[in-house]
């Protein structure tokens, strides 16, 4: 029974710790932001790498679920004949959910994991370590550069998902379901908000800096060669994934909640 | 030659555990300004520990480390900062950046450190592959395209570039046939005795050793346990020192074997 107790206790402390470990990696990334140096040629190409390499996958989701999006509330809303509000329904599921969560996922998977191996390989290599000795701070010259660039770099992959997502319904809903072109679009624009854009646009820069962060932490924690660079991989991705959806809710109870 | 009052490093009673397992306990050390100290023992026996907690890349748990009779341990960012200036080394793997070109891990220092300008840094660059035998085209080059030799002989380039006043050499032969080891050799007591360095070796491989230092200390159990000239090695009637120099596996030192 103490045995059992010990084991959960342990496991308990040690989430605290760790809890309190990545708080502690994130307000230095955080503090870090206001302080020079910045490194922007090392910024420009994780920009590049995030947002611009990362364009095929997220716009490919992005439409597929546009499509489907228009197939599924159409076959749904038929059933009490409200079959117009499909193109409301697109958009604003576009731009407040789909668009930020399915890229956060995408990019997640994609760079995410990318940072967590190449700063994971850099850790057990040594080449941290080297970086100090040649008078560079490791965490502005690795982790920074990433922060910053997954901050500013989702939300304008998420404006192009959006417009992307929103062109798959149409397509679907003009080609397929027969509507006329004109009253589709005029739908699409009519019940959208300004802020069912910027919050989406938020949350992909709440979910840019996760990325980035779980990828940066558990890299340049990861420790024991090949195996420990794997592991971090594993980590950096199902942790950035879950505290987007966690996120995500509370970003939407703080946005649209009563 | 008189000995300065002041070592250019002391370290005292340094103590560095990972979790119960004690690596360092109570180590005292000192070198001399432009001294090569090459300190020799086994695998694990904490001689990385003792050069990383020098460099500030581990946190003792207790003792005093002492550059140029200035306390090091818990010493403020910017202080630190500056104190790295003096430092360079050479890792064991190399630890050269995958993703630059030769000539610009060896500048490395000198761009991103000291905010020189990338081509002037270049030009210092490439005298110190000239100096460690590398031609400019092998600047072009990435490290993956390298052997290991070459590795090494980068990695020797970047540790000088900035001409630093300490230089630590990380088993600098480790993994190299005995004649690129000797190459290798060669240069670490070439360029150390051209800068005037002082410079702090480990390394288990004895013709290592006896060939770049002008004094030999021995690790073991997280102790300075024999230190002498390196002409002494062969007379310091020390049965540890016997044993490691001769790589005899009967010995007082037992080799922590785990059964199959």
């Amino acid at each position: 029974m103490f045995a059992f107790l010990a084991s959960v206790g342990a496991a308990f402390f040690g989430f605290l710790a760790a809890t309190g470990r990545l708080a502690q990696f994130a307000l230095l990334g955080l503090a870090a932001l206001f302080s020079p140096p910045f490194y922007p040629r090392l910024i420009l190409r994780q920009v590049v790498y995030i947002g611009y390499y990362s364009l095929p996958v997220v716009g490919l989701t992005a439409i597929f679920t546009g499509m489907v999006l228009a197939l599924q509330s159409y076959t749904g809303f038929s059933r009490f004949n409200a079959e117009s509000a499909v193109a409301t329904v697109v958009v604003l599921s576009v731009t407040r959910e789909l668009g930020p969560v399915i890229a956060g996922l995408m990019v997640a998977g994609r760079v995410g994991a990318a940072m967590a191996a190449e700063i994971g390989t850099m850790r057990v290599t040594d080449q941290i370590d080297a970086l100090t000795t040649l008078s560079t701070d490791p965490f502005r010259y690795l982790v920074l550069p990433r922060l910053l660039a997954g901050l500013l770099t989702l939300p304008a992959l998420v404006l192009v998902a959006d417009i992307i997502g929103v062109f798959g319904g149409y397509i679907v809903g003009t080609y397929k379901l027969g509507f006329n072109p004109a009253n589709y679009l005029t739908q699409t624009e009519t019940y959208l908000e300004t802020n069912d854009v910027v919050s989406g646009l938020v949350k992909a820069a709440v979910f840019g800096f996760i990325v980035a962060l779980m990828g940066c932490y558990h890299g340049y924690h990861s420790r024991g060669g090949a195996e420990g660079v794997g592991q971090a991989t594993t980590y950096a991705v199902v942790s950035a994934s879950i505290l987007i959806l966690l996120s995500n809710y509370m970003l939407t109870a703080a946005f649209f909640g009563k | 030659m008189t000995r300065p009052a002041t070592p250019k490093i002391a370290v005292r009673g340094l103590e560095k555990s990972f979790g119960a397992k004690r690596v360092l306990d109570g180590l005292d050390i000192d070198c001399a300004e432009g001294e090569s100290l090459v300190i020799i023992g086994g695998s694990g026996t904490g001689k990385s520990v003792l050069v990383k907690c020098i460099l500030g890349l581990l946190r003792p748990e207790a003792g005093s480390i002492r550059i140029d009779g200035v306390e090091t341990i818990g010493m403020r960012r910017n202080d630190r900062a500056a104190l790295m200036h003096k430092f360079g080394m050479l890792f064991q793997g190399a630890a050269l950046f995958d993703s630059l070109r030769v000539w610009e891990n060896v500048a490395f220092g000198l761009v991103q450190g000291r905010g020189m300008e990338r081509a002037t840094a270049r030009e210092i660059a490439l005298a110190k592959l000239a100096a460690v035998g590398l031609g400019a085209e092998v600047g072009e080059l990435r490290p993956a395209e390298l052997s290991g030799g070459m590795q090494k002989r980068v990695a020797l380039a970047r540790a000088i570039a900035a001409e630093p006043e300490i230089i630590f050499f990380d088993e600098p032969t480790t993994g190299l046939d005995p004649i690129m080891a000797d190459v290798i050799n060669d240069l670490i007591v070439t360029l150390v005795r051209q800068l005037g360095a002082t410079a702090i070796s480990i390394t288990h491989d004895m013709v290592s050793a006896r060939k770049i230092a002008d004094r030999i200390a021995m690790l073991h159990r997280g102790k300075i346990i024999w230190q002498g000239r390196t002409a002494e090695i062969d007379s310091s009637n020390n049965a540890f020192v016997d044993q490691f120099v001769h790589g005899r596996a009967e010995g007082p030192i037992q080799m922590e074997v785990r059964a199959l």
